[in-house]
């Protein structure tokens, strides 16, 4: 058993508006010079670190977690989970 | 008639809705430590507004988790009413106790204003002494506050009847203006906006009578003479 990093990132589904994302891009980044960006997403990371056997039982524990403890709303958001060495 | 409050770690207007429902309306309320089972003489109960555990993760979805939540739900199906406001009803909606979600304000502004309901579900045990479509000046105080659900979602909603209070104008970017719903079975009623703000003269600008037959409603339905 190790330590393994599991990164989860909470995005909104595509559709849910992200004001927070629009602001950054029109009031921040377009008011640069930075007129080749065309789309800002916010999201909310957790990093967890866990012990398991493997990465691939690390990563799919933290998605068992993820889901039972409603730790993201799937009614308006998608997670992607990622698992690294520690 | 008893009528429980629960507490959360981070609630503020309990002490508020206490007041409210014992010295406005001559109700037997009790705080009910979320940590602890509810007690078994409750004819209704209150989730009040707050921040419970600061509105970390997500507002409401870590006090979705607390013991009491079981318990609400068990006696929810018995037909007890059940009424969320603001983190309440966060906490509801969390605890799949009510359909949808509350998402960031469109604005993403905390949102401390008074508003304008209208009532768009008369059946409910905190809506009954309402007309359809009366009008309630009501304060909103919230951060969270967007109501969202999917369009098969809003069309369920709007067949059950299940849409209790609609923004008169848009407020906050929530799904048809919702600004309340209520389950199925219409026993529990989750709001964004505070009624135990609105319903006493001194502190209410405009009009205090419409928010006082939400209570009003919850005591005709357990046939009390107030």
């Amino acid at each position: 058993m190790v330590d393994y990093c599991v990164h989860v990132t909470i995005e909104n589904k595509p559709g849910i508006s992200d004001p927070e994302g629009k602001t950054i891009l029109n009031d921040l980044v377009l008011k640069g010079t930075h007129q080749n960006v065309s789309k800002i997403n916010t999201a909310k990371m957790l990093k967890f670190t866990i012990t398991e056997n493997n990465k691939e039982s690390a990563q799919s524990k933290v998605r068992e977690i993820c889901d039972e403890l409603r730790i993201y709303n799937p009614m308006v958001s998608v997670v992607t989970i990622d698992a690294f060495d520690a | 008639m008893n009528v429980g409050v629960v507490v959360f770690p981070g609630s503020n207007c309990d002490r508020d809705m206490f007041h409210v429902l014992s010295d406005v309306f001559n109700l037997n309320a009790h705080y009910c430590w979320h940590a602890k089972p509810l007690p078994e003489n409750l004819d209704a109960v209150v989730l009040p507004g707050g921040f419970s555990y600061g509105d970390r993760l997500r507002a409401g979805v870590i006090a979705a988790h607390s013991p009491i939540i079981q318990d609400i739900k068990k006696i929810s199906e018995k037909g007890i009413p059940i009424l969320g406001v603001c983190n309440g009803f966060q906490i509801l909606v969390e605890s799949g106790l009510l359909p949808g979600v509350l998402l960031k304000n469109d604005s993403l502004n905390f949102m401390c204003e008074w508003t304008n309901l209208t009532v768009e579900n008369n059946k409910t045990p905190f809506t009954n002494q309402f007309e359809l479509n009366q009008k309630i000046p009501i304060p909103i105080a919230n951060g969270e506050g967007r109501y969202f659900v999917d369009d098969e979602t809003l069309d369920q909603l709007e067949r059950k009847n299940q849409i209790v209070f609609k923004y008169d104008q848009v407020v906050n970017g929530s799904s048809n203006q919702i600004a309340g719903v209520c389950n199925d079975d219409g026993n529990i009623v989750g709001m964004m906006p505070h009624p135990e703000r609105a319903v006493e003269s001194e502190i209410n600008p405009h009009d205090n009578k419409p928010s006082s037959l939400i209570f009003e409603s919850l005591l005709k339905k357990m046939g009390v003479n107030n």
